[in-house]
């Protein structure tokens, strides 16, 4: 078993090649499970040496968007008697985020939740607001995961693989 | 560290959308206009990947202003970076895309820089009425590489006609260019050339579309939307069909 030695920045191939299909595999059920979609994809053949963290950068911008909108909605959606043309403007505007990222879920929930304000279903924006809230937990953790193996194999000395 | 797989070998442009210095270099000039927060980062980001400068704005008011089209300054008031292309997304509060491409047109200082609309919304009928208005072109978001792509071609090679985009699974493909490099998955444009002919009638491209309808304005909604005032939210409906296109009423204008 080859070791790896702490003064290189290289470590063993084959422990590349490990952590780089580990990578691969785990993209690739994110895909399939439809928690992102293809515009991933293309922000991530966006990086390049002056932007390296670019993807990393327009995910933590999401996240700080999309928190501050679910708190909007939230608000909104307390207030008596709720404003549904509110709510349905800040879904759009999480919506429109989701889709710009490749959060496929996220971007498929605001469709629903939309028509829910759109037929003014208090009980249906409760219901999608949850849910939205819950996606973006979710999406926060796969994509903490998802850089946090990046940066291991970077720090392995090997190179991310990019998707087709 | 760099990231493998992303060859870039486009000529990056300064990375300073705020320089103050003239433009003199060839590079082109964008100014993108869009109050999402993540997408201004991403457009921004395509845009300096296409080697074009960039100056980012969250409104259309301060778009004018970059533009120095405000009242506060005299129209000719400008701080010297010529701007070459503006692009901005179609659902902004306070003023909305298609009213800063009005005012855009409507300024003679200004009209002749080529604007392209962005909207996540596929609506025929706000296509037609930005293209009308002269825009240039209409992208569908997500944007994504092969839609700058093609702008950049656009500016460079200065082509009159003008194109139209919808991102939901059809592949109208302008004649002249090619840009379906990047993501061959995703269409790309569709030539409604409405400068060349009296109705901007969609390319015999075979797509999976319906069949193409003339553009002239049959659905100019009569009753007005819901949500009127230019800051309310956007909320159209999403057509595929030109014949349901007719019934369609809610737009956000």
């Amino acid at each position: 078993m080859p070791r790896f030695h702490g003064q290189s920045n290289h470590a063993p191939v084959d422990i590349v090649n490990q952590l780089q299909k580990q990578y691969v595999d785990y993209l690739t059920s994110l895909f399939h499970e439809g928690v992102l979609d293809d515009q991933f994809t293309q922000l991530q053949k966006l990086q390049d040496e002056s932007n390296p963290d670019f993807t990393v950068e327009v995910a933590t911008l999401f996240f700080v968007d999309s928190d501050k909108l679910i708190n909007n909605m939230a608000a909104a959606l307390e207030r008596s008697p709720v404003d549904f043309k509110q709510v349905d403007a800040d879904v759009h505007q999480l919506k429109g985020s989701s889709s710009s990222i490749g959060a496929m879920r996220v971007k498929n929930l605001c469709i629903t939740f939309r028509s829910f304000c759109e037929t003014q279903s208090y009980e249906g924006c409760l219901i999608c607001l949850q849910q939205v809230k819950n996606e973006c937990a979710v999406l926060k953790d796969k994509l903490q995961n998802l850089f946090r193996m990046e940066q291991q194999i970077v720090g392995a000395g090997g190179s991310v693989p990019l998707m087709d | 560290m760099a990231r493998n797989g992303v060859a870039s070998w486009r000529r990056r442009s300064s990375d300073q959308s705020d320089d103050p210095s003239p433009c003199g270099s060839e590079d082109v000039h964008v100014l993108a206009v869009d109050d999402s927060l993540v997408d201004r980062k991403v457009i921004e980001h395509l845009l300096k990947i296409s080697s074009c400068k960039v100056t980012a704005v969250d409104s259309g008011i301060r778009a004018l202003q970059f533009l120095g089209l405000d009242e506060e300054k005299a129209a000719g008031d400008f701080n010297g970076l010529k701007v070459d292309l503006i692009i901005t997304d179609y659902c902004m509060p306070g003023m909305t895309g298609y009213e800063l491409l009005k005012k855009i047109k409507e300024s003679s200082a200004l009209r002749e820089i080529p604007v392209v609309i962005m909207s996540s919304e596929n609506v025929l009928a706000r296509i037609d009425r930005c293209l009308e208005e002269g825009a240039e072109d209409f992208i569908v978001k997500p944007v994504k590489l092969s839609d700058v792509k093609r702008l950049r071609d656009f500016m460079t090679r200065d082509v009159g006609d003008r194109v139209r985009s919808d991102g939901e699974g059809t592949t109208h493909k302008r004649k002249l260019q090619e840009s379906s490099d990047v993501s061959s998955s995703s269409p790309s444009v569709s030539s409604a050339s409405s400068s060349s002919s009296s109705s901007s009638s969609l390319p015999t491209t075979p797509s999976r579309s319906p069949s193409p309808s003339p553009s002239v304005s049959l659905s100019e909604p009569s009753s007005p939307s819901p949500s009127t005032g230019s800051s309310g939210p956007c909320s159209p409906s999403s057509l595929e069909s030109p014949t349901r296109r007719l019934k369609m009423t809610s737009c956000c204008d």
